[in-house]
């Protein structure tokens, strides 16, 4: 360390690289900048939630690590708001969602792609024309109907609307029409009916996209906002975002608690993509376009 | 390739068929059945979470229904009001800046960026990956994590300190204007990318000899850029356009959270949704009146949609 000494075989890559490209350093300074951008405010709620409460909070310069890391803020929030509670709430919802949307859409998405049969193109019309209505402008609407099928305050009521996207239906049809249509043929000629062909034919040869839609309906219902928001009053049937909405008004006053809070809500989704993120790119890629 | 598939297909058919005619005719009568016992649940949801309550706010729009009472047919008058609402203008506003504001940057910062993530060979799966991230958590975390960002005594505001940019804190979360500023900042920095995953897709179809063409040619990067990439990625770029309109027009959450579910200092940072979501909820409901507010927003979406699809085809036929 105290005498270093240039190593040849170290150095004269790197000058070379540097010759080739002289834009690439360019590029990759730009892109650490981004990526800094996007994920630092992330590390920085880390960082604020493990600050002790004596630490002072607003220094110049900005001090990242902590001088007196507590986890005293996580068991505050777990104490103060039930987030145990709100998580099984959200993961009841999400886990309603999957098996609609997979369920409803895969089947209909068959019948919409594979099957001949009259009114199909009024079916396939329905799902273009709600595909058109954006959720807001049927919210007060949706929420009469929820009302007066006493669903109000429900999980039910909250995962209803979301229940079967007509997205979802629109992208299965595409997903079972583009499959060769002689594997369909041949179970035909062996006798198989339509569920039998549904089942162990066409299903099997469609399942990336099945999980793509799995992937995008639990994520939809999961980070869902506005829609929770208004159906639930009862604390207990918060789901998680908004119960971590009280968190601004609960603890406005100490971000260090607001910080723990977005951190234990964060973990599950981020563990979540990091474990199906290739799903998520595929389902981008393939047009299936989140809400 | 798909005719002659159809071909083999229709030969098959036809040397299936005779010798099971008469099942073939129960067949026809179950093909009518199961279609629709296949749609069943799906169409249930959607005729009915979907376009029933579209049916409904067309109706509810023109009566002074409120969320106790059903209301009387009212004619426009819901319509004359919302001009003379100034919390209906000011909602009004807020949303068509946001989506003048927020759509250019969509459709641009995320294209330069895929094309940097795309030339960054083995880096660029940690580079999508890590700017992806903000795109799946949901806008309450998000707007959480920015309110702490952007507080007084936040970290965007000791940087400014720090570098004697400032010299009192910037009230980014009180004063009107910036609110709505900093919630369109946050909203570019959740959606970039989400943007520019797609881009990176669009990127990958340009064919390569364009710009083995234009390094030939001697053109730098940013003529390349303007060029190449762009021209290659104009349709994708379109979809981007109507997809950020239609979602920066319909904000809610980043707004909700950052203001403290208030709007703003009287109302002043009120959203479209927001004003909907406000009038149309809680026991005082004038749900005629948010019903008339929606379909309003339902029209100048329906607009947007429009007006872009109009613009892909005037492009396609110069």
């Amino acid at each position: 360390m105290a005498h270093p000494r240039p190593d040849p075989r170290t150095v004269a890559p790197a000058v070379r690289r540097r010759g080739a490209h002289p834009g690439s350093v360019l590029r990759y300074i730009i892109l650490t900048g981004m990526a800094v951008l996007l994920a630092g405010p992330l590390v920085w709620q880390l960082s604020l939630s493990l600050k002790g409460a004596g630490e002072p909070l607003y220094t110049q310069p900005p001090k990242l690590i902590p001088e007196h890391p507590t986890l005293e803020h996580f068991s505050e929030v777990l104490h103060r708001i039930p987030v145990g509670h709100y998580l099984l709430n959200s993961l009841t919802v999400a886990a309603m969602a999957v098996v609609g949307n997979v369920v409803g859409a895969t089947c209909a998405g068959y019948a919409l792609g594979k099957l001949r049969f009259r009114g199909r193109g009024a079916a396939a019309m329905i799902c273009v024309a709600a595909l058109l209505v954006p959720s807001e402008t049927v919210l007060i609407s949706q929420f009469l109907l929820i009302r007066s099928a006493g669903l109000v305050n429900t999980l039910f009521g909250v995962v209803v609307p979301t229940l079967v996207a007509a997205l979802n239906v629109l992208l299965m049809r595409n997903a079972f029409s583009n499959l060769p249509q002689e594997f369909e043929e041949a179970a035909i000629v062996d006798g198989a009916n339509a569920w039998q062909r549904f089942i162990r034919v066409s299903v099997p040869q469609v399942k990336g996209v099945i999980t793509v839609v799995a992937i995008f309906a639990f994520v939809g219902s999961w980070n869902d906002f506005l829609w929770p928001l208004i159906t639930l009053s009862d604390e207990d049937k918060y789901t998680l975002t908004v119960g971590l909405n009280r968190l601004r008004g609960t603890f406005y006053d100490d971000p260090r608690l607001i910080a723990a809070g977005t951190i234990i809500a964060l973990v599950p989704i981020v563990i979540f993509f990091a474990l199906l993120q290739r799903y998520f790119f595929r389902g981008l890629e393939s047009g299936g376009l989140k809400g | 390739m798909t005719l002659s598939a159809d071909r083999g297909v229709s030969l098959r058919r036809g040397g299936a068929r005779p010798p099971r005619r008469s099942e073939a005719g129960l067949a026809t009568h179950r093909w009518f059945v199961t279609p629709w016992l296949f749609l069943l649940p799906a169409l249930t949801v959607i005729v009915l979470m979907v376009i029933v309550p579209f049916v409904n706010t067309l109706g509810l729009a023109f009566t002074d229904s409120t969320l106790l009472r059903e209301g009387e047919f009212v004619g426009l008058d819901n319509f004359r009001r919302m001009f003379d609402d100034e919390r209906f203008t000011t909602a009004l506003l807020n949303s068509t800046l946001y989506t003048v504001c927020v759509v250019p940057c969509m459709m641009i910062l995320p294209l330069i960026l895929a094309a940097l993530v795309s030339g960054a060979g083995r880096l660029a799966g940690f580079f999508r990956t890590t700017m992806y991230l903000p795109v799946v958590m949901s806008s309450v975390v998000v707007g959480l994590i920015w309110t702490n960002m952007l507080d007084k005594r936040g970290l965007v505001n000791e940087l400014f300190g720090t570098l004697h940019m400032v010299a009192e804190p910037v009230p980014f979360l009180s004063d009107r204007w910036l609110l709505l500023f900093s919630a369109m900042f946050v909203t570019v920095w959740t959606g970039l990318g989400y943007y520019m995953v797609i881009y990176l897709a669009a990127l990958a179809n340009i064919d390569r000899s364009l710009y083995d063409a234009a390094a030939v040619d001697g053109a730098g990067v940013v003529r390349t850029f303007l060029n190449v990439t762009v021209p290659g990625v104009r349709s994708t770029m379109a979809l981007i356009s109507v997809l950020s309109s239609v979602a920066a027009f319909r904000v809610f959450g980043e707004v909700y959270v950052l203001t403290g579910g208030t709007g703003g200092i009287g109302g002043g940072d009120l959203t479209m949704t927001m004003l909907i979501q406000r009038e149309g909820t809680g026991l005082q409901a004038r749900t005629g009146y948010a019903g008339a507010i929606s379909l309003f927003m339902f029209v100048i979406l329906g607009g947007l949609l429009l007006a872009q699809l109009a613009m892909q085809r005037k492009q396609r036929t110069p």
